[in-house]
């Protein structure tokens, strides 16, 4: 006798794609607006972008109703950081809280395919990115979401990030100014909606 | 009041029906360094003492900030005015979080007087010894509360804890009846002299007080010292002019102050229902 199979999933996939791509002094984080579930669209603007501290913006794609939550948690304890050291959080250091929170549902996981983008304590732009159980690294842009594997070979070819292994290690951050990363943003929007059906080239993006 | 044999625990009553170490309590917070706070319709703001234990040390947080909208000012034990502080942080993050919206200072409050009546009760525990002057903004406007160790709290126009706090008190019963009107600027005016009142002839300088403000559209914070230091010498050379004319005034008021030393030898009334 097979083993029974629930007939209900607690998941769902609101499809959507988020891109981030860090420069010398700037962030840019963007994300598609189009929430959907299946073949059918639930809205067509709804923000994937949430801003956790003054330095630092994440934007998730996956499920919806998880990254809700996951947002609201790193909200509250960011609250509590700022009462506890007077300052807001740092963007490495939200980085680490993700994966922590991610990993403490480990068995049950958030259904969030997350990238972290804002600025350093020496302000320079810094991207990280997640799976859905918190395994993340810091690199020079990255993109999640159903649009993630048109967008990437893209990026790689356009940003030529350096291998992070090499020795002396080299900056992963892009030499590219503000305004060239932004339209180079828009167009990979715009490339990734003509094959995906869960992205729209309608997208907000944000920079820092 | 003295030494007796009702007074070892707390769950201990007296035979005229009182429960000293909650008095005791109190007396603890009379002993803190001053606290005041006073509200009009649409601002409330906090002011302390700063009292260091010495010119090498630095001086105790007693104003802490709870939310955007709910700050608080201690006197008394500080340590235990921190884990109070800690709490109503945590609770106002929770509500927040499940309500999407701020938590209103009612509920806070009540919620904070719960917890103290609970060490009213316990044979294990003991009272909180902290007054805690919580000020907050709501749906209704700007509201000024006192929580006692007791587990009683009431609303206030304006009130004044900690050591020579008297001083502020007959100060503020003077000016109060314009408080719900006031500016936010002639709030904190207010605030400061009152703070003079309880320094009894020290000079007021901002490396010895701490103020803090909250309202409609601004976020609780503690204003900066320069801040501060500029309303004092603002309203300091006012004052000079109208010294002469309140000299008469003071001698009136004499008697008020010197209220605070007796007011240990009026046993017959209990504390608890200030």
């Amino acid at each position: 006798m097979t083993k029974q199979h629930a007939n209900w999933s607690p998941y769902d996939n609101n499809g959507g794609t988020c891109v981030a791509i860090a420069g010398a002094d700037y962030c840019v984080i963007a994300a598609d607006t189009r929430m959907s579930t299946g073949y059918n669209i639930l809205t067509r603007d709804y923000s994937k972008i949430c801003k956790l501290a003054d330095k630092c913006l994440m934007a998730s794609s996956g499920f919806q109703a998880d990254v809700r939550a996951l947002q609201k948690q790193l909200s509250a304890r960011h609250l509590i950081y700022q009462h506890q050291h007077n300052k807001q959080m740092s963007c490495p250091a939200m980085a680490q809280l993700l994966s922590n929170t991610l990993y403490y549902k480990r068995f049950f996981p958030y259904y969030a395919f997350n990238v972290l983008g804002g600025l350093d304590t020496e302000g320079k732009g810094c991207v990280y990115t997640y799976d859905a159980v918190g395994s993340y690294e810091r690199v020079g842009y990255s993109a999640q979401g159903s649009g993630a594997t048109l967008i990437t070979p893209f990026l790689d070819n356009q940003l030529k990030s350096p291998s992070p292994l090499l020795l002396p290690a080299k900056d992963a951050v892009t030499p590219l100014t503000e305004d060239e990363a932004v339209d180079l943003v828009k167009v990979v929007f715009a490339s990734a909606t003509e094959r995906d059906i869960y992205t729209v080239s309608s997208c907000v993006y944000r920079v820092l | 009041m003295f030494r007796n044999q009702y007074d070892t625990d707390v769950t201990t009553w007296s035979p005229a029906g009182r429960l000293f170490q909650v008095e005791y309590a109190m007396e603890a917070v009379k002993q803190g360094s001053a606290a005041i706070g006073l509200r009009s319709k649409t601002h409330v703001v906090l002011a302390c003492v700063n009292k260091a234990n010495s010119e090498l040390s630095s001086h105790q947080k007693k104003i802490f900030k709870v939310d955007d909208h709910i700050g608080v000012a201690i006197a008394g034990l500080t340590a235990d005015g921190r884990v109070l502080s800690r709490y109503m942080r945590s609770e106002c993050i929770n509500y927040s979080f499940t309500y999407e919206s701020p938590l209103p200072v009612g509920r806070l409050v009540v919620q904070l007087a719960d917890k103290a009546q609970v060490c009213t009760q316990r044979s294990w525990k003991r009272p909180f010894g902290v007054g805690l002057l919580v000020g907050g903004l709501d749906e209704s406007g700007a509201h000024l509360y006192y929580n006692c160790p007791s587990g009683n709290y009431f609303e206030y126009q304006a009130f004044a804890i900690g050591s020579r706090s008297q001083a502020a008190k007959t100060y503020l019963e003077r000016k109060f009846e314009s408080f719900m009107g006031s500016s936010r600027d002639d709030l904190i005016k207010d605030a400061l002299f009152a703070i003079k009142e309880t320094l009894q002839g020290e000079k007021l300088k901002s490396s010895i007080c701490t103020v803090a403000v909250l309202g409609v559209g601004e976020p609780f914070h503690i204003l900066d010292q320069e801040t501060v230091q500029q309303v004092i010498n603002a309203h300091e050379i006012v004052e000079e002019e109208a010294s002469a004319e309140q000299e008469a005034a003071a001698a009136a008021d004499q008697d008020a102050p010197s209220a605070d030393e007796a007011a240990p030898a009026d046993q017959g009334i209990a504390p608890m229902d200030i």
